[in-house]
Formats: structure tokens, C-alpha cells, sequence
């Protein structure tokens, strides 16, 4: 089967190169950041972790989102969903090796890294996240690529692929709710400090990571002769516009304990990241545009009419996935550590290069998705004569 | 477990000891010798507790007293001096409202408002940064004290995130650079991992107070908390004394007559 990804269009090994010219920008990066150390990042003593933890937060959401198509698919047999599964399974991989791509480009001594493993602490959350995050790795390589083969080969999946499917759909909530305890477990990390994390970081990817996910389907079949299916294109995004319903809530009930409770701790990291802190307003931009870019995008999503019209869909979408993405991959880490334990401000903004890093990682993730889809794509159209 | 890592500590550090007084001779004036170099005989009585804790006479310093003892830290730590928001500090002074926020401090009495508060690691009894390491390069011993395996540690800085005191530095470069002078009577860190205060655990082996402890000249104390005849546990019989954030539930290991 993996032959499918060596043969294809210019348009295919274009959008390869374009992702390996990514990476290797950001690899001559990394170079500078492996030499120099974290000192080229915009963190420091009281902003410890940035960007490269909010982008590996934000992925979590994208690869444990894969569920929302699984769980209807395998547990209510739900058979529009059945030409998506696999996009939803591959973009799963794709994401956890982002994640992993991001942690191992924040640790300041990469080549230690095994010492997880050597010297694996239960105590420790991110141990667990590693456990978990690996396991739904494999997981989804094992399943997806089984049930690839065996639809290619025109049979029905082997049976041990069932219970392998209703671990991995325990264990998609498993990563992102162990993924929230890496930051609800600290004392003294106010915004962190909250009961609803794990719901907040669960109710975000299954509103974010299935926008990206039928964003690109939607793209696909834009320049493919793939076609999800009209019923799996509605089913998907009435389930994304109930996620977002919920994400808002849950971002609403933080505001009210916070502000109806009047306590300090609670209120500062939300001030600081709407209205600025002891005059620092560096975050506020961003939080109003997400805020903004959240309520209109619901503002398109519900009423059925819209979310059901593909030109209304897509800009709503998009700006559904900026705007969650704006909140976790930028606002969650900043507001954690602002203000600092002295009740101080140090400002964190990403520099460059530290961009280009993250964008190295994402582009991998690109290179890994564009290869997997293409592969399940070939496999569907030998199979179904052309789709 | 803890215990055998304690001895190996020391085992190492003499070793090292032996090892640096070999390459004193010709290294001359660019590196600073010390005191004498300790043997093993001064690591035969080492000051031992079951739970090690100070206390700080906040009214009894001044500017030149924080810089005696934060110079006596740094310089025998090689902590090096890096300036602006990546840089290194185990021991430091902030005002009231940053060392004690959780107290809100308004309408505060002047005297202590206009004091400085001397911050450190806290050797906390439940310590965050224990906890949430996923490699155990920090550890807690069973005395009591906080401290770290530089060469275990990942660099990961969950601990930086754990700690709700801001007791830990990131090693964002490699410090050598920015050392004056280095002890070679100590190791300095290298890049990528986290450090912090150890209240002075070598000097503990070696039956030493820590070092900030006797610059303070008695402005601080140092002792075993379960021990109600330790210098302690005498101080805190008779003064009212506060720790940092008692809300976060660590139990900090320093306390602040105020
Ligand atoms: S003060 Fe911070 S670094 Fe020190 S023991 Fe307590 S939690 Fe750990
Ligand atoms: S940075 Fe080092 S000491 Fe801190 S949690 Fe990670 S491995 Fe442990």
C-alpha cells in the first residue's frame, strides 16, 4: 500500500517539497537553537514555557478529535462517516507526532530525553501524558492502517481491530483530559487552577480539531475527486457547532466564578489577557480577536440554513479554528504564567525564529498528512473504480 | 534510595574535590582557590536533621547585609550573572507585595513597607516541583531538602511552572560565560537545565552551616524543625513569624519574622 505515496501528481510532490523546504528553513533554526539554546526563544525565568507548549496543547485537541467521528461511526454505526474515518484517523497521527515534535523542540536537553522513560515518574503528569500520547499513536497507526489494508484487499477488518477501536476511543479523552492535568494540578497557577480545564481543553478540540479536519476534506475534494458525502458534511459540522456552544459556556462559567467571586487570583489572568495588566496590554488584541472570531463564527454556525451553505461554512470554519486557536495556542500558556508569582509582569511574545521552529514541526505534520491522505485516497479510488 | 543518592553525592563531590585540587596547582590565579580543600575527614561529621528549615529576621538587614549574603550564594555557586528576564538567581530580595501577595498588603505599616524580603527556595515539605518532575532530577531527601541531579534533568522547566514561589532559574545558555570567577570548588550547571537553591546541601555534609546563613551574621537561622532545642525552633517560640503563600499547601521551609 505504501507504494501509493511514491507515484502521483506534480500537484501531489509539489506540496511535498513545499513542505520539505518548510522544514528545512526551520531545521537550519532548530541548528541555531540546538547551539545557542533556548536563549533565541522569547522565554524566560517567570514565562517558562511559550509557544512550543501551547502548539503541542493546541495539537492534543486536533488528534484527540478524531473521536468525534469514530464514536458514531463504530459505537452507533453510523455509515456516513464511513469515507471520513480514515482522514479522521490519519490526521490523529500527523497531530500526536506534532505533539511530540513540540515537546521535543522545548526541552532544553533533547538528547536527555529517554530519561522519561528510564526514570518514569508516576507522580508525574507529563509522564503520563508521554504514556498517553504514545499509546494513541500506535493506536491509530495500528487501526487506521489495518482497516486501510483490509478495505483494500476487499475484506472486513480483523476482529482484534474492535476492541483496539473502543480502547482508542477511551483514550482520545484520555490524552487531552491528561493533557489539561499537566496544567490544573499546579498551585499557584491561578488560570490553570480551575476544576473545568480538562472539560474547557475536550469541549475546544471537538470544536477546533473537527473544523480543521472538515476544512481540509472540503479542500480535497475541492481538487481531488473525493467526496465525503453531504450527510457526513452536515452530521460533522452540527457536531462542531455544538462543541463551540459548549467551549463558550465553559469559557463563561470561568468568567462568572472569577468576577461574581471577585477574587484576585481568579480575575488577574483573565484582566490580563482582555484588558491588560498593570499596563501591559500586549495579549488583549489577540483575546478580542478571538473572542469576536468565536461568537461570529457561532453566529454563522447555528442556524441551519447557513452552516448547511458551504460558502457560509467554510468562512465560519475558519474562523472557529483561528479563534480557539488563539485561546489555547496563545492565551492559555501566557495567562498562566501572568502575572508571575510576584504578581509581575514579564511580557512573552514568541520571537522569530521561534516561529520558524514551530512552523518546522507543522510542516512536518503537513508532510505526514499529505502522504497518509494520499495513500487512503489511492486505496479508495482502486477500490470504489474511481470514487 | 534517597540515602544511598545522599552518599553518592558526597562520594562524588569528594572525588571532584580531588580531582580539582590536582589541576589547582597549574591553573594558577585565573582560577580562585578557596579555603582549603576539604577531605574526607571534614565530610565525617555531617550536620544531619530530620527536616532542615530557616528563618529570617527580616528587621535585621540592609542593603549591604542582602548583598553579603546573596554574593556569598552566588559566587561559591557559580550562579552566573546574566542580565534581564533569562537570568539566574537562587537567592534575591523583593518587596513586600511580591514576596508575600497572597497577603494583599494594604495600609501596610511603613517600616515593613519599605523593607526588603530576602527569597529563596523554600525546601517546601509537600514541594510542587518534586512532584510534577517526570524524571526525579529533582528530589526531595530525607532531611528535608529540596534538591536537584543537574545531570538527570531534561530541561522540560515543569518545575519553573510548578513552583508558585519562582524559585527556580532556567540555564537558557551556557552559563561558563558569565561567571567571574569560577569556585572550582563546585560545579557550575551547564545549558538547558534548571536550577535552583540547595540550602547549601554540601555544606551540610561537611557539618557547615549554608553560606547565606553565616554572612548573615545571625540575622538568619538555620536548624531542624522537629528539633524543639534547634536555633529554629528557639526563634520561632518567641516570634511571630509568616511563610510565602501558606494557601498553596506546600509548607515552606522558610519562615520570615516580620
Ligand atoms: S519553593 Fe518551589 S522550588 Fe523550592 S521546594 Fe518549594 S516548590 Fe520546590
Ligand atoms: S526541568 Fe529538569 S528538574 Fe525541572 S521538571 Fe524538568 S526534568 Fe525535572
Amino acid at each position: 500500500m505504501i507504494e501509493k505515496a511514491l507515484k502521483g501528481s506534480p500537484r501531489y510532490f509539489g506540496a511535498l517539497m513545499a513542505f520539505l523546504a518548510v522544514m528545512g528553513i526551520g531545521a537550519g533554526f532548530y541548528l541555531v537553537q540546538l547551539n545557542k539554546g533556548l536563549t533565541i526563544t522569547g522565554l524566560s525565568r517567570d514565562v517558562s514555557w511559550g509557544f512550543y507548549i501551547a502548539q503541542f496543547t493546541y495539537m492534543v485537541g486536533v488528534a484527540a478529535s478524531a473521536v468525534m467521528l469514530v464514536l458514531p461511526y463504530y459505537f452507533h454505526h453510523y455509515k456516513a462517516y464511513s469515507k471520513m474515518i480514515i482522514m479522521g484517523e490519519f490526521l490523529a497521527i500527523a497531530a500526536v507526532i506534532m505533539c511530540l515534535g513540540f515537546i521535543v523542540i522545548d526541552i532544553g536537553q533533547p538528547q536527555r530525553m529517554l530519561n522519561v522513560l528510564i526514570f518514569s515518574t508516576p507522580n508525574s503528569v507529563l509522564f503520563w501524558d508521554m504514556v498517553v500520547l504514545n499509546g494513541y499513536l500506535i493506536l491509530n497507526v495500528v487501526i487506521g492502517w489495518t482497516s486501510l489494508m483490509a478495505y483494500w484487499k476487499r475484506q472486513t477488518p480483523p476482529a482484534w481491530v474492535k476492541p483496539l477501536v473502543y480502547t482508542s476511543i477511551i483514550w482520545a479523552f484520555s490524552i487531552h483530559t491528561v493533557t489539561a492535568f499537566l496544567y490544573a494540578g499546579l498551585p499557584g497557577r491561578h488560570y490553570w487552577l480551575t476544576a473545568i480545564l480538562a472539560a474547557r481543553f475536550l469541549s475546544s478540540a471537538f470544536c477546533s480539531g473537527p473544523a480543521i479536519l472538515l476544512l481540509m476534506t472540503l479542500l480535497i475534494s475541492k481538487v481531488t475527486k473525493f467526496d465525503p458525502g453531504k450527510e457526513a458534511v452536515k452530521t460533522l459540522s452540527t457536531t462542531i457547532t455544538y462543541a463551540m456552544c459548549v467551549n463558550v459556556f465553559f469559557f463563561f462559567l470561568e468568567v462568572f466564578t472569577a468576577f461574581y467571586s471577585g477574587m484576585p487570583g481568579h480575575k488577574d489572568p483573565i484582566l490580563f489577557l482582555f484588558t491588560g495588566y498593570e499596563g501591559h496590554t500586549y495579549m488583549t488584541p489577540f483575546m478580542w480577536t478571538a473572542a469576536a472570531f468565536a461568537l461570529t463564527s457561532l453566529f454563522l454556525l447555528v442556524p441551519p440554513k447557513w452552516r448547511e451553505n458551504r460558502d457560509v461554512l467554510v468562512p465560519a470554519l475558519i474562523l472557529l479554528v483561528i479563534g480557539t486557536w488563539i485561546d489555547k495556542g496563545m492565551g492559555l500558556i501566557a495567562a498562566g504564567f501572568t502575572p508571575n508569582p510576584f504578581e509581575k509582569v514579564t511580557e512573552y511574545l514568541p520571537t522569530g525564529p521561534e516561529l520558524m521552529i514551530a512552523l518546522m514541526i507543522y510542516a512536518v505534520g503537513g508532510f505526514v498528512l499529505t502522504v497518509l491522505w494520499k495513500i487512503a485516497l489511492e486505496v479508495r479510488a482502486e477500490v470504489e473504480g474511481g470514487l | 534510595m534517597q540515602s544511598s543518592r545522599r552518599d553518592f553525592l558526597k562520594l562524588a563531590g569528594v572525588s571532584a574535590l580531588g580531582l580539582s585540587a590536582g589541576t589547582l596547582g597549574f591553573l594558577g590565579e585565573g582560577a580562585r582557590a578557596a579555603d582549603a580543600l576539604p577531605t574526607a575527614t571534614d565530610f565525617a561529621k555531617p550536620s544531619t536533621a530530620k527536616r532542615w528549615a530557616m528563618v529570617i529576621d527580616t528587621a535585621k538587614f540592609d542593603d549591604a547585609l542582602f548583598k553579603k549574603c546573596i554574593d556569598a550564594c552566588h559566587s561559591n555557586h557559580n550562579v552566573p550573572e546574566i542580565e534581564g528576564k533569562q537570568q539566574i538567581k537562587w537567592i534575591w530580595t523583593e518587596d513586600f507585595e511580591g514576596a508575600f501577595p497572597t497577603e494583599r498588603p494594604a495600609y501596610l505599616a511603613e517600616e515593613q513597607e519599605h523593607r526588603k524580603y530576602l527569597l529563596l527556595c523554600n525546601h517546601c515539605e509537600n514541594p510542587a516541583c518534586v512532584r510534577v518532575c517526570p524524571t526525579k532530577a529533582t528530589f526531595k531527601n530525607n532531611e528535608g531538602l529540596v534538591i536537584m541531579d543537574y545531570h538527570r534533568c531534561i530541561g522540560c522547566r515543569y518545575c519553573m511552572a510548578g513552583c508558585p514561589y519562582g524559585a527556580r532559574s532556567f540555564n537558557f545558555q551556557d552559563p561558563a560565560p558569565h561567571i567571574k570567577n569560577i569556585n572550582l570548588q563546585y560545579p557550575h550547571r551547564t545549558r538547558g537545565v534548571v536550577e535552583k537553591c540547595t540550602f547549601c546541601v554540601e555544606k551540610l555534609a561537611q557539618g557547615k552551616l549554608p553560606l547565606c546563613v553565616e554572612a548573615s551574621g545571625g540575622a538568619m537561622v538555620f536548624g531542624d524543625l522537629t528539633d524543639p532545642n534547634s536555633e529554629v525552633r528557639k526563634v520561632l517560640k518567641h516570634k511571630y513569624a509568616i511563610r510565602r503563600k501558606p494557601d498553596v499547601g506546600t509548607e515552606p521551609g522558610v519562615f520570615y519574622i516580620i
